[in-house]
């Protein structure tokens, strides 16, 4: 990518200072600003990270998975879109992948991710 | 109608203040230096010619290093003519700048050369939809034209009946791209939607 492109998506992306850090395997709670008519709520999304994909870029994305009533719900979040208001990172999960696209074929106990514990944890 | 030289760059992607993603293409684009402004009186048609680019000296052919002393300049890489409606008369060896043309939120119109697609058949070139299906006795021609005229009256074909031939590398203009943002620092402008040509190809930014 030019140095160009790179410069100037570094200065629109002003918001992804604050973002937390997050990557597959974790737990997150995505506030969504959805607009009806001219009122503005906040509907919330949680559930794990199964991927992360473009990183770096404006384009970024990432996708959250849940189990809904029995039914698995996959919802793709562009990272620097102005519609997410907040993203609360709730868990760390410990995987060994950086696509957890096998947890679409499980279910139940199966489907559990570990927790991470960090040293500070530990500690 | 003013205009400046520029360099497509690439493209990348950002949002709007609605929250919707919109493509870009980042431009560089001037300082450009008037080499030359035509008038009626010397030259029969108004118009001012344009420079952008550096080049060096000893790849320039004596002539435009004359060309180029004249504007008090240094040897440039790009020259083009634009149409002399400029908001301000501008004079020889004047600088234009990114500002001086275009601001935030403008509507502009980007002159390119699209990228060369070789010699192509009808079905690309011109969006033909081919001879039907692969049945009924057709063997080898599913992306032909069909007929390309008839028989003893006209006893030719037509001028201008669309062919395969060379595609591509054409001048286009693509208008109302909306400027979304201006780094003036860095000579850059990010516009919304895509830009005939190359990345590193010049264009013109028209306003």
């Amino acid at each position: 990518m030019s140095e160009l492109i790179r410069f100037v998506e570094q200065e629109l992306a002003a918001r992804r200072t604050s973002l937390p850090t997050f990557k597959a395997g974790d737990t997150v709670n995505v506030h969504v600003k959805i607009k009806e008519g001219n009122k503005e709520r906040i509907q919330q999304f949680q559930g794990t990270v199964i991927q992360r994909r473009s990183k770096g870029t404006s384009g970024e994305t990432f996708t959250v998975r849940k189990v809904s009533n029995g039914i698995g719900v996959e919802r793709i979040f562009p990272l620097l879109s102005p519609a997410l208001d907040k993203i609360e990172v709730l868990k760390s999960g410990r995987v060994r992948r950086a696509r957890l696209y096998y947890l679409k074929f499980k279910s139940g106990k199966e489907a559990r991710i570990k927790e991470l514990r960090t040293n500070t944890a530990k500690a | 109608m003013s205009a400046i030289i520029g360099k497509k760059i690439g493209m990348t992607s950002t949002f709007d203040s609605e929250g919707k993603s919109i493509a870009c293409t980042l431009i560089q684009a001037g300082p450009c230096v008037v080499t030359q402004v035509k008038t009626t009186e010397i030259d029969g048609y108004e118009a001012v010619q344009l420079a952008y680019g550096e080049k060096k000296e000893k790849n320039t052919p004596n002539a435009l290093i004359g060309h180029f002393k004249k504007a008090g300049t240094t040897p440039k890489r790009k020259i083009a003519e634009f149409a002399a409606s400029f908001k301000e008369s501008l004079t020889l060896g004047q600088t234009i700048t990114l500002a001086d043309v275009v601001a935030e939120g403008d509507k502009v119109a980007v002159v390119g050369t699209s990228k060369g697609k070789g010699f192509q058949g009808v079905v690309k070139r011109h969006g033909f939809s081919g001879v039907g299906g692969q049945t009924h006795g057709q063997h080898n021609r599913q992306r032909h034209a069909g007929s390309i005229g008839a028989c003893s009256f006209p006893a030719r074909v037509f001028p201008l009946t669309r062919m395969a031939g060379r595609m591509g590398s054409d001048r286009v203009k693509v208008k109302n791209l909306k400027v979304v943002k201006i780094f003036a620092e860095q000579n850059l402008v990010l516009v919304s939607g895509s830009v005939p040509g190359a990345n590193n190809s010049f264009v013109y930014i028209e306003k």
